[in-house]
C-alpha cells in the first residue's frame, strides 16, 4: 500500500482520536503486561514476589534465578537445569526445520509448475493434514516410532515435526511459486534446463521471501511444540517446553517463581529473537504470496 | 501418432521427475496422517487399553465415551471455551486492526507488540499467566498489599470461573494475530469506493457498517476457521495454566484424550474422543478447503 | 516439404479439441505470422512447435525431423516471450548465455557469442545490470539476444511487441523485420495485431476457433479474404460487409444495395462469375479505403461506380478523414483524403472502386471464388 492512496477517507474527530490512542495504548499495556511480570519477577529475590511485589520494579536485582533456571534446578529427578533441554530442542528444531522447508519447497515447484492430473486433490489433501487435531495420529505414530527404533529419540521427534509440517511449508512455497511467471519456466526449458537446474538456478534465486517465511513459521511452531515432546520424548531427549512445564508443575518443595519465570524466558527467547530480527520479514514474505496479479 | 512412446529420454526423464521428487512427502502424508487417521478411528471400535489390541467391540467405546461425566465437562468446556475465544479474539482483533487503520502514529510500534505473543508457546504463556492470575502471589496479592484489602481475584482457582482465565490467556495469545489478518483485509480495500461512499454522505460509522465490514467477509472467514481450529486443538496451555483443574473444571476434549489415552490406559476411548475432535475439525475445514481450492482453480 | 512441417496437428484437452487439423509448411527463411483473436488457438499451436504443450495428434517436423515428444531443449528452436521471461536473478550477460551453458557450451565460446549478439542488438553497455533495472524496449532486445545467441533452426515470437507502448512498438517491429532480412532467419510469430501481421509477415495464417482460416501472403488475405471473418479481421478500419442483391444489367452482375433513404443503387461488380447469383443476396465486402470522393479515387482501376449517399458523421484523422453513411442498413466507414470536402448531413456523390469489392455467400459467408 503506498502512503499515497493510504491518504483518505476517514477523517476523524479530535476527541474520537483521543479514545482511540487511548484504547490502543490500553491494549498495548494488556500485551505487554505478562512479559513485563515474567522480566521483573526473574531477576528479583523470591521474597519479593511472594511479599506481595510481583508488580514492582526489583529492591534487589540478581541474576541467581535465571543462573539457576538455566543449569541447576531440578527437573523430573535431576538437577540439571533448561540447558540439556534448550539443546534437545536445537537438535530436533534445524534438522526438521530445514528438511520440511526444502521438501515444502520441492513440493510446492511441483504442484504449480508441472501439473499433472489430481495434483489440486493432492494438495487438498496435505492441506487438511495441517489443520487435523494431532491427538488422532498419537497413538499410531507412538507405535511407528516404537518400530522404527525412534522412540523417545531427538531424531524421531525430528521426523515427527517434518511429517506434519510440510503441509504448511507446501501451502507457503505452493501460493509464492503460483505467481511466479511460468514463462520463465518455459524459456529455461527451451534453453535446456532440467528439473532441478531450473529450481536451482531460476526458482530458489528468486525465493527468499518466501523461504523465510516459512523457516520463521516451522522454526516457531516446533520450537513451541508441547503435544509431541510430551507424548514421544523420554526424560533425555524432552524439549524444553516439556522440560519448563516439568519445572512449574513440579510439586515438591518451595516453588521459585522467579526462577519459573527465568525459565519461562528461556524458553521463549529463541522464538522472540527470531520475531524481532526476521518478523518484518515474515510479514513481507507472506504478502507476497498472497497478493495475487 | 505422438505418444510417450516416440518421446526422447529427456523428455520422459523430465516426465517422471516431478512425480519422483512428490512421491516421498506424498508417501509420508498418506502413511502418517491418513493411514494413522484410520488406524485411530479402527483402534475406537477395539477393546485397546494400555496398548493397541484388536477385539472388535462395535460402537461400545463411544457409548462410554458419551456416559462419561468427564467427558461431558470436556465438551461443555469446549462450548464455552471456543464460543468467548472466537468471539473475543474477533472483536478484538476488528476493533484494533480498524483503529490502528485511521493513520496512528506509532503504529510501527504498536504492531509487534500486539503480535508478539504469537510467537511464544503456550507453555510460556501458561506459566506467565498463572502466576501473575494466582491469589497467592498475583494480582490479588498485589492489589491486597498496595491498599485494595478486600480485593478478591481466585477465577483461576474457582472451578466455575477457572475456565475463563482460559479464554484469557487464550485471548492474550492470539487476538493480535486476527488484529493483522484485519488489517491487511483494511489496507486491501479500494480507497476510491470510501472517498465515492464520502462523497453520498456515508458518516464514518455507516462507511464501517456498510461498506468497510462487508468486505471484510473473506478475513472473518478465514478468521474464523483458524480460531476454532486452533480452539479444538487447545491442549498445552490448558496443561500449563490449570492442569485441567481445579478438578476438571478446565478440562478439555484434547486434554480428555491425553489423560485417557496416556494416563488411564483406556486407549478406545481416547481414539473414539480423537475422532471425534477429528470430524469436528473437518467439519469446518473440508468446506472452507473446498472452497478456496476451487476458487483458485 | 517445408522447412517446418505442421502437419495435421491437432490438440485436446480431455474431450474439447482446441486446434482443428493445422497443415502449414514454412519454407527456409520464411516469416509466418499467427494472426487471430485471443483464444484463436494461435499461442497452444506456437507452444506446440516449441514443444512445451504436446501434440494430441498430427506430426510437427523441423528439417523433416519428426519433433513429437522431443524436449523443447532438443528441437534446436528459440523463443521470445511476451512477457520476455528474463530471469530476474541474472545479469544480463547471463540470461543471454545460460542456455548455451545448459547445452554444455564452454564459456570463451559462449562469451564469444554473447559479444557478437549484444554487438548486433546494441546492448554491450546493459551486460552486467539485471532485468530489473532495464526499460520495456531494452528487455525486449535482451530477449531477442537470448534466442539469437542460440543460432537456432526456428525462432518463436510470443506476441513480443504486446507490453510495449505504440511507439516503442513500431520501432521494436522495424528492428526485427531488419533482423529478419539480415539474417534470414526462419520465424514463426505470434500476435493478435493485424497490423503487425500485415507488416512483418511473408505469409500469415489467420486463425479463429482452433481453424486456420486462411493461409496467405499478407497481399492475397487483404485483397481475396477467403471469408468474412479473414475480412473483418484483416485491416482497420475494418471492411464493410452489407446485405445487398445481385442483379443483372446489360450482361453485367451488379450489386444492388439501399442508401440512406432506401432507394436502392447498383454497384457494377468486375467478376463476371457473380451472374450465376442474379437474383440471389450477397454479402457485399468494400475496404474503407475503396470508398472515396471523385477526385481521390484510384486512377488505375477500370472499374469506379458512382454512388450518392448522404453523410452522417466525419471523423477527420489528420492524415485522413472518415466518413460514415447508411449502406444496405448497416454503417459504413470511407476513408478519404483528409482535404474532402465533406460535412455531416450532405448528400454526396462517393467513388468506390469495384474492382477491389468482393462477394460473400451470406450462407457459408464464404467469399464467392471465380
Amino acid at each position: 500500500m503506498s502512503q499515497a492512496s493510504q491518504d483518505t477517507a476517514i477523517r476523524t474527530g479530535r476527541v474520537t482520536r483521543t479514545l482511540i490512542y487511548l484504547v490502543l495504548l490500553l491494549f498495548g499495556l494488556f500485551y505487554l503486561l505478562p512479559l513485563y511480570v515474567m522480566l521483573v519477577n526473574s531477576v528479583k529475590p523470591l521474597e519479593e514476589i511472594t511479599g506481595g511485589g510481583m508488580m514492582n520494579l526489583p529492591q534487589v536485582f540478581t541474576l541467581e534465578p535465571w543462573l539457576k533456571a538455566w543449569s541447576s534446578a531440578q527437573i523430573g529427578v535431576d538437577p540439571t537445569g533448561l540447558k540439556p533441554y534448550f539443546w534437545n530442542s536445537i537438535k530436533m528444531v534445524v534438522p526438521a526445520v530445514i528438511v520440511s522447508t526444502i521438501l515444502g519447497a520441492l513440493n510446492g515447484y511441483v504442484l504449480t509448475k508441472w501439473r499433472f492430473k489430481y495434483d489440486t486433490i493432492l494438495f487438498g489433501l496435505m492441506l487438511f493434514a495441517c489443520f487435523i487435531p494431532f491427538q488422532i495420529v498419537l497413538i499410531p505414530m507412538a507405535r511407528m516410532l516404537g518400530l522404527m527404533g525412534l522412540a523417545g529419540t531427538t531424531w524421531g521427534l525430528a521426523l515427527v515435526h517434518v511429517v506434519y509440517g510440510i503441509g504448511f511449508t507446501t501451502l507457503y512455497f505452493r501460493n509464492y511459486y503460483a505467481v511466479f511467471p511460468t514463462e520463465l519456466i518455459r524459456a529455461a526449458q527451451i534453453d535446456g534446463a532440467g528439473f532441478f537446474q531450473i529450481f536451482w538456478r531460476i526458482l530458489l534465486p528468486s525465493s527468499g521471501p518466501i523461504a523465510v517465511v516459512s523457516i520463521i513459521w516451522q522454526f516457531t511452531n516446533i520450537w513451541n511444540d508441547f503435544l509431541f515432546g510430551a507424548s514421544f520424548a523420554d526424560a533425555n531427549s524432552q524439549p524444553m517446553t516439556v522440560a519448563l512445564n516439568n519445572l512449574v508443575q513440579s510439586s515438591t518443595g518451595v516453588k521459585e517463581y522467579n526462577v519459573h519465570f527465568a525459565g519461562a524466558i528461556l524458553a521463549a527467547m529463541p522464538t522472540l529473537l527470531v520475531y524481532i530480527v526476521a518478523g518484518r520479514y515474515f510479514v513481507r514474505g507472506l504478502m507476497a504470496g498472497s497478493v495475487k496479479g | 501418432m505422438a505418444s510417450s512412446a516416440d518421446a526422447d529420454f529427456k523428455t520422459r526423464l523430465q516426465n517422471w521427475i516431478p512425480k519422483l521428487v512428490l512421491s516421498p512427502s506424498l508417501a509420508m502424508m498418506l502413511v502418517f496422517v491418513y493411514g494413522f487417521i484410520l488406524f485411530s478411528v479402527y483402534l475406537s471400535f477395539t477393546d485397546s487399553r494400555i496398548l493397541p489390541t484388536y477385539g472388535w467391540v462395535g460402537w461400545e467405546n463411544y457409548d462410554k465415551l458419551w456416559r462419561l461425566s468427564h467427558w461431558e465437562i470436556s465438551l461443555k468446556n469446549m462450548g464455552i471455551f471456543a464460543g468467548l475465544y472466537i468471539v473475543i479474539c474477533t472483536c478484538i482483533g476488528l476493533g484494533l486492526a480498524i483503529f490502528l487503520d485511521q493513520k496512528i502514529r506509532g503504529e510501527g510500534l504498536l504492531r509487534p507488540i500486539y503480535l508478539y505473543p504469537m510467537a511464544l508457546s503456550f507453555i510460556v504463556t501458561g506459566t506467565a499467566w498463572k502466576w501473575f492470575l494466582d491469589p497467592g502471589i498475583g494480582l490479588e496479592n498485589v492489589m491486597q498489599t498496595w491498599g485494595w484489602t478486600s480485593f478478591e481475584f481466585d477465577w483461576i482457582k474457582n472451578r466455575d470461573f477457572a475456565i475463563y482465565t482460559v479464554v484469557l490467556a487464550a485471548v492474550w495469545q492470539t487476538s493480535g494475530f486476527v488484529m493483522a489478518m484485519f488489517l491487511a483485509g483494511l489496507r486491501g480495500i479500494d480507497n476510491e469506493i470510501l472517498r465515492a461512499a464520502q462523497m453520498d454522505g456515508a458518516s464514518n460509522w455507516n462507511l464501517y457498517r456498510r461498506i468497510i465490514i462487508p468486505q471484510l467477509r473473506p478475513a472473518f472467514l478465514s478468521a474464523f476457521v483458524i480460531l476454532s481450529h486452533l480452539a479444538i486443538k487447545t491442549f498445552d496451555l490448558v496443561i500449563a495454566l490449570t492442569g485441567g483443574g481445579p478438578g476438571r473444571a478446565t478440562e478439555l476434549p484434547a486434554t480428555f484424550m491425553y489423560s485417557y489415552t496416556f494416563t488411564r490406559n483406556q486407549m478406545g476411548i481416547g481414539a473414539a474422543s480423537a475422532t471425534i475432535m477429528l470430524m469436528t475439525i473437518a467439519a469446518i475445514m473440508i468446506p472452507y478447503l473446498y472452497a478456496e481450492l476451487r476458487e483458485k482453480r | 516439404m517445408g522447412f517446418l512441417d505442421i502437419d495435421n496437428a491437432t490438440k485436446s484437452y480431455g474431450a474439447v479439441e482446441v486446434l482443428h487439423k493445422v497443415d502449414i509448411s514454412v519454407q527456409e527463411g520464411e516469416f509466418l505470422v499467427l494472426v487471430g483473436p485471443s483464444g484463436c488457438g494461435k499461442s497452444t499451436l506456437l507452444n506446440m512447435i516449441a514443444g512445451l504443450e504436446e501434440i494430441t495428434s498430427g506430426e510437427i517436423r523441423i528439417k523433416d525431423q519428426v519433433m513429437n515428444g522431443v524436449h523443447p531443449s532438443n528441437r534446436n528452436i528459440a523463443m521470445v516471450f511476451q512477457s520476455y521471461a528474463l530471469y530476474p536473478n541474472m545479469t544480463v550477460g547471463q540470461n543471454i548465455t545460460f542456455g548455451l551453458e545448459m547445452h554444455g557450451v564452454p564459456k570463451p565460446e559462449r562469451e564469444k557469442a554473447m559479444a557478437e549478439v549484444a554487438k548486433l542488438l546494441q546492448i554491450e553497455q546493459l551486460l552486467d545490470r539485471k532485468p530489473g533495472q532495464l526499460s520495456g524496449g531494452q528487455r525486449q532486445r535482451v530477449a531477442m539476444g537470448r534466442a539469437l545467441v542460440r543460432n537456432p533452426d526456428v525462432f518463436l515470437f510470443d506476441e513480443p511487441l504486446s507490453n510495449l507502448d505504440a511507439k516503442l512498438r513500431v520501432d521494436m517491429r522495424t528492428e526485427i523485420k531488419k533482423l529478419h532480412q539480415n539474417l534470414g532467419t526462419t520465424i514463426v510469430y505470434v500476435t493478435h495485431d493485424q497490423i503487425e501481421a500485415m507488416t512483418l509477415s511473408s505469409r500469415i495464417a489467420v486463425m479463429n476457433g482452433g481453424y486456420v482460416q486462411q493461409l496467405g501472403t499478407p497481399q492475397e488475405i487483404y485483397d481475396t479474404p477467403a471469408n468474412i471473418f479473414v475480412a473483418t479481421f484483416m485491416g482497420s478500419p475494418a471492411m464493410n460487409v452489407v446485405p445487398a442483391k445481385v442483379v443483372v444489367l446489360n450482361g453485367r452482375p451488379h450489386a444492388e444495395v439501399a442508401v440512406h433513404d432506401g432507394s436502392m443503387t447498383q454497384l457494377p461488380f468486375s467478376q463476371d462469375n457473380l451472374a450465376a447469383w442474379d437474383g440471389r443476396e450477397i454479402l457485399l465486402g468494400i475496404r474503407p479505403e475503396t470508398i472515396t470522393d471523385m477526385d481521390g479515387a484510384d486512377r488505375k482501376s477500370s472499374n469506379i461506380a458512382q454512388m450518392g449517399n448522404r453523410i452522417v458523421v466525419t471523423e477527420p484523422a489528420g492524415s485522413d478523414t472518415f466518413v460514415s453513411m447508411q449502406l444496405g442498413g448497416r454503417d459504413v466507414i470511407a476513408r478519404m483524403r483528409s482535404d474532402a470536402e465533406v460535412a455531416p448531413g450532405q448528400d454526396f456523390t462517393f467513388a468506390v472502386n469495384m474492382e477491389k469489392a468482393v462477394a460473400f455467400d451470406p450462407e457459408s459467408e464464404m467469399r464467392i471464388t471465380p
